[in-house]
């Protein structure tokens, strides 16, 4: 019986040959222009020339690949099915907490926290934690708006940068510490969050996509071209490093510092080590806040307008002051990561707040799968170490890097962790309360 | 003995979408502790009138007045959506249930407390630190919450996601939500559509514990006939946004223009019969 | 007043290719609901395509200016359509009926693999081709200031008026027109009468390349150059488009390109060319308060 099924599902070699062929024809159509021909600029005036091996390998490798590929899921479904026929009872719903995600979140902590004592040495691991970290932090925030209030922002990168933007000119005009700075920041970026928020509270999904776009390219190019306060395209150089409680990381000097204080050998690792430790501090921070609000009626009548705005107003809920909510708390945490992100550089451009920016943060907590903490860990992990392995054959690393993004959304629409913890529970973790 | 007056009082209420004249100057009350059936062929202006009573339109013409017993009267066509079920405490379900789907059942009955718990959580300071009178609160909500859920008979599926169980028990769902929200009108947009007749049964004497025990008062809105004739003490028939008749349930099954906008002039023959069937079914009830 | 008039004709100019581009995503959001974020890039994709082969026809001699014209506009059609086709394929359908996100990923995906694909193969440096299209009319001259119309103008005025024409007809007369409206508005119940969605769905994407293609070389036509990064600027430019004029309407994409142009060019030549794209986001913002679905859009109602 199972063996008919399968033989009625399993594609004829002469099948694969065909569609393998259609594939390889469409590779040589989508080829001809981008790879067989290629016009070169010679004294001024463009002259054609060809690669007709180059393209003629491309069309070999897509045959080839989609007769792996097709024969790779054809075995695969042929499984499935036979795995589906062996237990034909239903699977009931998991609705239990999964021990393992804990687990793991318990692991990734514990990993975080050793990092820089076991890679003390090594200021290219810690500097590239510290990336990953910056992208948590601000996918955590993102995912505040996008993941639980479910507003689509494609501009969220104009939060980050009106963030890094303050921190910049209050430390380099007026001698602000990144301490006193930090809140003050994270007053601002949360009222430009509600500078956006106010006039897209009637727009729908992807009106409200593009109006934050374009909110995201006007702070963009007021940045570049406002040149007496922000510097313009040059930015903002010399920002001031944060210190360990009033203790500077410098050479030895008149002011006690870090390295004077503790009776240390400077060294800048110090610094750098520090610096990772603060923004797992604010990062752990964001978590802790965000999975608490998450957690109280605010947070769920986040997630409630994302559900369904109408039963909300319904049920009495003020949909502006929710939606307004999140995005003032979703702009706050952004904002933080934008003063972090300017003091380790000490160097603020427009350049680092493109629409890439945001695209990449959005693309982390969908990838990670919406509304879930630890997904976006996960999708920071790929999508910042993704282009950092990809050094060595540095040109092709953004190619790859696009066509992850889709192959991973292919692979699982829902995110990698797409299972949604209710903020509480009657009955505790199976037995009853 | 004058009679109370009545809870909701709807005067010359008119609502008119460009051309169309959705609602044509209908005027009602609505008692309190009472339930009162709106019912009226598709497109008679049902859901709309009750769009208008819950501030999702704002009607053309007209008054809709709430005597609510602490707070004075209050003019509903001039509320926010949000207001409505806040402040004037009158609720309602949708026709094509609105729950949020992917939040759990006990989850939907806490959010419809969201206002109570906003105002014990202050700005969400005391809830982020977990103050005890935030976390009293809590547990009241949470109270509440299973005292409905227990009653209705969901308490067993209190940690599912909403969207995930059957068409009946979502009806019941939305039912227990909307009551979290202590209604003291409750508007109920066909709440038996898709219901099998033993669901139906149960929802009649859920709407009648509903108004005599908890001293709720219900509008209704229903197409289910075995529904709204044995649970209406009132009843409102609407045609092409006109009211073409009012009174108890057994006056409407005898009115002429009743028949006429159901089954049409020459039908009416027909509808004696059924009116009888009607009319004994009744009967049967009253005997159980 | 002449530079008025001037700046009249560049803003009709570039918001018809705006609007030629806004098509793209309007059809394509209102057969599937997505942003299709790679629009921009495939628009790219058509003018390094057009340059290629206007190299080619003068490698070969071929002068006469209305010849390769047409026949850049063919290939380059062809060609870029069959890259739209391939887009919808690979990034979109195995998507369908997932959440409204996911697409939107991929495509953003696709819009950053397409960017890199070409400066892989073609080389990141801007390519500019021999002047194609040269000379115009002297409208008039005012006080030593000669309002100018280039014959590329011309051309991209008339090819846009005569697509659109023709692509009304196609939509609203043709039996395609009627199933890619059946599509946008039930895709299931189109499904049941027998119509293949994937086919319609496959078709509109290839549609919408199209006249991003013919866009794409008309661009190159006008300026002369073309880089990696023109798709997203562009892009960026025709969606918002789309969007002022209402996504899912026609009328209201060409609308809103206009718009954006004449927008653009006036702001540039009288206020500040820096804030030109400012000023373009602000009226949108400004539009989508008072009128949620833009200009020409259905205004959504809300069915309780």
């Amino acid at each position: 019986m199972a063996a008919l099924i399968l033989a009625h599902h399993q594609t004829s070699p002469a099948e694969r040959l065909k569609d393998a062929a259609a594939v390889a024809f469409i590779a040589l159509l989508l080829g001809i222009p981008m790879i067989g021909l290629l016009t070169v600029d010679q004294g001024g005036a463009l002259r054609i020339a060809t690669r007709w091996p180059a393209l003629f390998a491309f069309v070999a490798a897509c045959f080839v690949g989609r007769l792996v590929l097709r024969y790779a899921l054809d075995q695969w479904r042929a499984r499935q099915l036979a795995r589906d026929q062996a237990d034909t009872p239903a699977k009931e719903v998991s609705l239990a907490t999964n021990p393992l995600l804990n687990w793991i979140g318990w692991v990734a902590l514990g990993v975080s926290v050793a990092l820089p004592i076991v890679f003390a040495e090594n200021r290219y691991v810690v500097d590239t934690a510290t990336t990953v970290l910056i992208y948590v932090m601000l996918g955590w925030g993102l995912n505040v708006v996008v993941g639980l209030a479910g507003l689509l922002d494609l501009g969220y990168v104009a939060f980050y940068a009106v963030g890094a933007y303050t921190y910049g000119l209050l430390s380099t005009q007026f001698g602000w510490g990144f301490w006193s700075a930090l809140p003050v920041a994270g007053a601002i970026t949360a009222s430009f969050g509600v500078l956006l928020g106010w006039p897209t509270l009637r727009l729908r999904g992807d009106y409200l996509a593009i109006v934050t776009l374009g909110f995201g390219e006007i702070i963009r190019i007021i940045l570049v071209n406002w040149t007496e306060l922000s510097g313009g395209p040059n930015g903002i150089a010399s920002i001031p490093r944060p210190s360990f409680f009033g203790l500077p990381f410098k050479p030895p000097g008149d002011d006690p510092t870090f390295a004077s204080f503790f009776g240390l050998e400077y060294a800048t690792h110090q610094r750098i080590v520090f610096l990772y430790y603060l923004i797992l501090v604010l990062a752990l921070l964001t978590n802790l806040f965000v999975s608490r609000m998450r957690r109280l009626p605010i947070g769920r009548a986040w997630e409630a307008m994302r559900e369904d705005e109408i039963a909300c107003k319904a049920m009495g809920i003020n949909a502006r002051n929710v939606k307004l909510s999140a995005f003032a708390i979703g702009a706050m945490l952004g904002g933080f990561a934008g003063v972090f992100f300017a003091a380790r550089q000490g160097f603020i451009s427009p350049e680092s707040f493109t629409f890439s920016e945001s695209a990449i943060i959005l693309a982390i907590v969908v990838l990670g799968g919406m509304g879930s903490q630890l997904g976006v860990v996960l999708a920071s992990l790929v999508l910042v170490l993704l282009p950092e392995l990809g050094r060595d054959f540095a040109e092709y690393r953004m190619l790859l890097f696009g066509a992850a993004m889709i192959l991973i959304m292919i692979w699982k629409p829902g995110g990698i962790l797409s299972h949604r913890e209710p903020t509480l529970r009657y009955f505790a973790n199976g037995g009853r309360r | 003995m004058t009679a109370p007056a009545p809870l909701l009082s709807v005067e010359h209420l008119t609502m008119r979408f460009g051309g169309l004249l959705a609602i044509d100057d209908l005027s009602l009350d609505v008692a309190a502790r009472k339930i009162t059936g709106v019912i009226g062929p598709n497109g008679a202006g049902k859901t709309t009138f009750f769009n208008c009573l819950t501030g999702f339109y704002k009607p053309t013409i007209g008054s809709v007045r709430l005597n609510h017993p602490q707070r004075g009267v209050l003019r509903l066509e001039a509320l926010a959506s949000h207001q409505v079920a806040r402040s004037a405490q009158v609720v309602r379900t949708f026709q094509n249930i609105r729950l949020f789907p992917q939040m759990t059942v006990l989850e939907n009955l806490i959010v419809a407390q969201h206002n109570a718990l906003q105002h014990a959580s202050r700005f969400s300071l005391a809830g982020l630190l977990g103050l005890p009178a935030y976390r009293r609160a809590e547990a009241a909500a949470m109270a509440k919450a299973v005292g409905w859920l227990e009653r209705l008979k969901l308490i067993e599926k209190a940690d599912t996601p909403a969207g995930a169980l059957p068409y009946g028990m979502q009806r019941r769902i939305e039912i227990a939500r909307a009551l979290c929200v202590d209604p003291l009108l409750l508007c109920l947009d066909e709440p038996a559509a898709g219901l099998n007749p033993r669901e139906s049964a149960e929802l009649n004497e859920l709407l009648k514990h509903l108004s005599r025990d908890e001293g709720i008062a219900i509008l209704l809105i229903e197409h289910d006939m075995s529904v709204v004739m044995n649970v209406s003490d009132h009843l409102c028939v609407l045609n092409y946004g006109r009211k073409i008749a009012e009174g108890t349930p057994a006056q409407i099954q005898k009115d002429p223009n009743v028949i006429k906008a159901y089954l049409g002039e020459e039908d009416a023959d027909e509808m004696r019969a059924d009116e009888l069937r009607a009319d004994e079914a009744i009967d049967q009830e009253a005997v159980r | 007043m002449a530079l008025a008039l001037q700046q009249l004709i560049n803003g009709l100019t570039l918001g018809a290719v705006y609007g030629l581009i806004a098509i793209g995503y309007t059809m394509v959001y209102g057969i599937i609901g997505m942003i299709n974020f790679a629009h921009g890039d495939i628009y790219m994709v058509s003018a390094f395509i057009a340059v290629t082969v206007f190299t080619l026809l003068a490698g070969f001699g071929i002068s006469s200016v209305p010849l390769s014209l047409l026949v850049v506009l063919l290939v380059a059609v062809f060609f870029t359509s069959i890259y739209g086709w391939t887009v919808e394929r690979t990034a979109y359908r195995p998507l369908r009926g997932s959440t409204r996100l996911a697409p939107l990923i991929s495509a953003i995906g696709m819009s950053i693999f397409l960017q890199n694909m070409v400066q892989l193969t073609q080389g990141a440096r801007v390519k500019p081709i021999a002047p194609v299209l040269v000379g115009g009319i002297d409208v008039l001259t005012v006080d030593g200031f000669t309002v100018r119309l280039a014959y590329s103008q011309i051309l991209i005025v008339v090819v846009t008026v005569t697509l659109m024409t023709g692509f009304t007809w196609l939509i609203t007369k043709t039996s395609f027109g009627r199933q890619q409206r059946s599509c946008e508005q039930d895709r299931l119940m189109t499904s049941l009468l027998g119509i293949n969605v994937d086919r319609t769905i496959s078709l509109t994407f290839m549609l919408g390349a199209a006249l991003a293609a013919v866009a794409g070389v008309m661009v190159t036509v006008y300026y002369g150059v073309v880089d990696f990064f023109i798709g997203f600027v562009a892009g960026i430019k025709a969606f918002t488009a789309a969007v002022l004029g209402g996504i899912g309407s026609l009328p209201g994409a060409m609308l809103g390109g206009l718009l954006i142009g004449l927008i653009e060019a006036f702001w540039a030549a009288y206020l500040s060319a820096e804030y030109k794209d400012v000023a373009t986001f602000t009226i949108l913002i400004v539009v989508l308060m008072f009128r949620p679905s833009g200009l020409l859009g259905r205004p959504e109602v809300e069915k309780v």
